[in-house]
């Protein structure tokens, strides 16, 4: 299995009428888990959070291929 | 005074009930001759209701101020009949380009699906469009009152009573329906002692019109975090006249008298556009805005309509583009309840399909205001990460939010909606603003939503084998005739006449296509062009029960 790099939010049961609907729904929500954190915090929550998605995920070599990709222009 | 355009001056002229001193009661009468109060008085026309309008002013608006509008609107405009001078002063446009810092990181375009008669969305000052409006208010009759400002409102049971303030002192007047059209400080709503609650953004805004002769396509342009305004986002997009409007924004801290005075203004387009281009400053403002709506719009005989009931951000130009579908949903209401064909509880519905719209635009303008200006260290890393990855990737690209533009609510939690008991796929689900499609009729080819709409509800039945309906002709016109009548219109794949029926020759299949139909199937229309109900065979009975339940009459 490759990364998939291409728009993929979606909530079973629920039906979209605009395409950025998904998306727009996931940011919001990612925001909001940070409100009223400090910078320090923050960078905790962010931690934990690709910890966890990386478990769920759990195919390294879609995992080695998304670090590469954020790794890229910084 | 612009060097553009001349703001035409409207004749006051004192009203006969305050010259003769008598009292006078008018079906509708509608306050704020705004864009949508305008297209409020239009339809009301249309409908053959009388209708005054009042307005504290006697010009249009002051400034380019609402500027973009979009296809929902432009196809309510067509109805209203200044669609097409619309579109023709406007500038269409769909694409849109994002830009993080030099680089361009994202593309769209607005109208990726082709065959609809009118483009994504058009750029053009609000003036124009007001006086388009204005000029078709006075064609259809429309009692214009300018300089006629309310100061007070009394609600009775069975009409409003106002009294109204001209230049030649005040008068009264009585109105079995009210429309408060008068904007986001609305008077009457002050009058009326009503909240509206939400939330304020602090944020300014500098708006810039500026002529030029700038060799730019009629394209949105977005930057966030530009080399020549750090920190901040600036949009860049054309109007008429080679007036170009340009917003820049300016943090809370900005103090905006100061920011407005040319000298100030002048240095920072230049930064923009290189030196080397000329230009001449028309218009500047300041702006803040805040994200809010009344908790009804419907008080009694009092229904409030565009910036008066809800207020967004200015991204994704969901005001005036709102408005005006507010308007849309509530004057067939309106009419029916006053010729007595429906009950009042009908307008209970304007209020909450209007609020549920409203709720949208007002999710859609906020997240697209909290990406714009983040307000915190976290949310701009993401925003920023989001942008970088934008230029390779395309779930990010779908991620970069610089204003989700106006699209229409899908209606699908009313309930004047019947829900599907047959099977059908794609999105003209009940509830769902109608796709538009071109048809042929009479050997033409015209648009399928200037085929539709208006006064009454509408059917559509899909055949190919028309001249072998029989008697299902017969039933199909028996519903011309009902207390609430539906227009049959046959949709085919074949050219054709119908004896008492239209027919909409489905040109490219694509009526068919878009509405999931085959031979035999009907879809009811509201005269607002949406979904009310669909069936895969036509039941008179059921017909008529889905028309009840669409005007409250169950």
């Amino acid at each position: 299995m490759a990364l998939t790099l291409t728009p993929n939010f979606s909530e079973p049961g629920k039906r979209y009428f605009r395409a950025f609907s998904p998306g727009d729904d996931f940011y919001e929500m990612l925001i909001d888990t940070h409100r009223d954190l400090d910078d320090t915090q923050s960078a905790l929550l962010n931690a934990k959070l690709i910890l966890l998605l990386a478990n769920h995920v759990g195919d390294l070599s879609v995992l080695r291929e998304a670090l590469a990709l954020a790794r890229q222009d910084i | 005074m612009l060097k553009t355009y001349t703001y035409p001056k409207f004749a006051y002229v004192q009203p006969e009930e305050q010259k003769n001193r008598s009292a006078a009661r008018y079906p509708v009468v509608i306050v704020g001759a705004g864009p949508v109060g305008m297209a409020a008085a239009i339809d009301c026309r249309l409908h053959g209701i009388p209708v005054v309008l009042l307005d504290e002013d006697d010009t249009v608006s002051i400034g380019s101020r609402g500027v973009c509008y979009a296809k929902r609107a432009l196809e309510i405009l067509d109805r209203l009949g200044v669609g097409d001078r619309v579109v023709d002063k406007g500038v269409s446009w769909n694409v849109g380009r994002t830009f993080f810092h030099e680089e361009e990181v994202f593309n769209f375009n607005l109208l990726p699906e082709p065959d609809h008669k009118r483009p994504g969305m058009i750029n053009l000052q609000q003036y124009y469009l007001e006086q388009y409006l204005v000029e078709r208010c006075v064609e259809l009759g429309v009692d214009m009152r300018w300089k006629n400002r309310v100061v007070s409102v009394q609600r009775m049971s069975d009409q409003v009573r106002l009294t109204i303030e001209t230049p030649d002192g005040t008068y009264g007047i009585e109105a079995d329906w009210l429309i408060a059209a008068d904007g986001a400080k609305s008077p009457i709503r002050k009058l009326m002692n009503l909240e509206v609650e939400g939330k304020i953004f602090h944020d300014r805004f500098l708006i810039a019109d500026v002529v030029m002769k700038a060799d730019f396509p009629a394209e949105r342009w977005f930057w966030f975090d530009p080399p020549f305004h750090p920190n901040q986002s600036v949009l860049l997009h054309r109007q008429a006249d080679n007036v170009w409007r340009i917003d820049f924004q300016l943090g809370w801290d900005a103090d905006p008298e100061e920011e407005k005075k040319p000298e100030k203004v002048i240095p920072r387009i230049k930064a923009m556009l290189g030196d080397e281009r000329e230009f001449e400053l028309e218009w500047v403002s300041v702006y803040t805005f805040q994200c809010r709506r009344m908790q009804e719009f419907r008080h009694g005989r009092v229904l409030f309509v565009g910036d008066a009931a809800h207020q967004v951000s200015p991204f994704g130009a969901r005001g005036a583009n709102s408005g005006i579908q507010d308007t849309d949903n509530l004057i067939w209401k309106l009419k029916l309840v006053m010729d007595g064909k429906a009950p009042e509880k009908l307008l209970d519905t304007y209020s909450s399909e209007r609020v549920a719209a409203a709720d949208e635009n007002i999710m859609n303008s906020t997240r697209s205001t909290d990406f714009i200006t983040p307000k915190s260290n976290a949310s701009r890393l993401f925003r920023n990460a989001v942008l970088t990855l934008a230029e390779h990737h395309a779930f990010a690209r779908a991620l970069v939010n610089s204003g989700r533009l106006s699209v229409p609510a899908f209606l699908t939690d009313s309930p004047l909606n019947t829900p599907d008991e047959d099977e059908f796929s794609g999105r003209m689900v009940p509830g769902a603003p109608m796709d538009d499609a071109p048809v042929g009729v009479d050997g033409r080819k015209e648009w399928l939503l200037d085929q539709l709409g208006g006064k009454g509800f509408q059917l559509l039945y899909f055949t190919d084998v028309a001249e072998r309906l029989g008697d299902k002709l017969d039933r199909l016109r028996e519903l011309t005739v009902d207390a609430v009548p539906v227009e049959p219109i046959i949709v085919s794949e074949k050219a054709g006449s119908v004896a008492g029926a239209r027919v909409l020759h489905d040109l490219q299949h694509l009526v068919a296509k878009r509405y999931d139909a085959r031979e035999g199937s009907v879809i009811l229309l509201r005269p607002d062009q949406h979904v009310a109900a669909r069936w895969r065979k036509f039941d008179a009975h059921k017909v008529r029960a889905a028309v009840a339940r669409a005007t409250c009459n169950q």
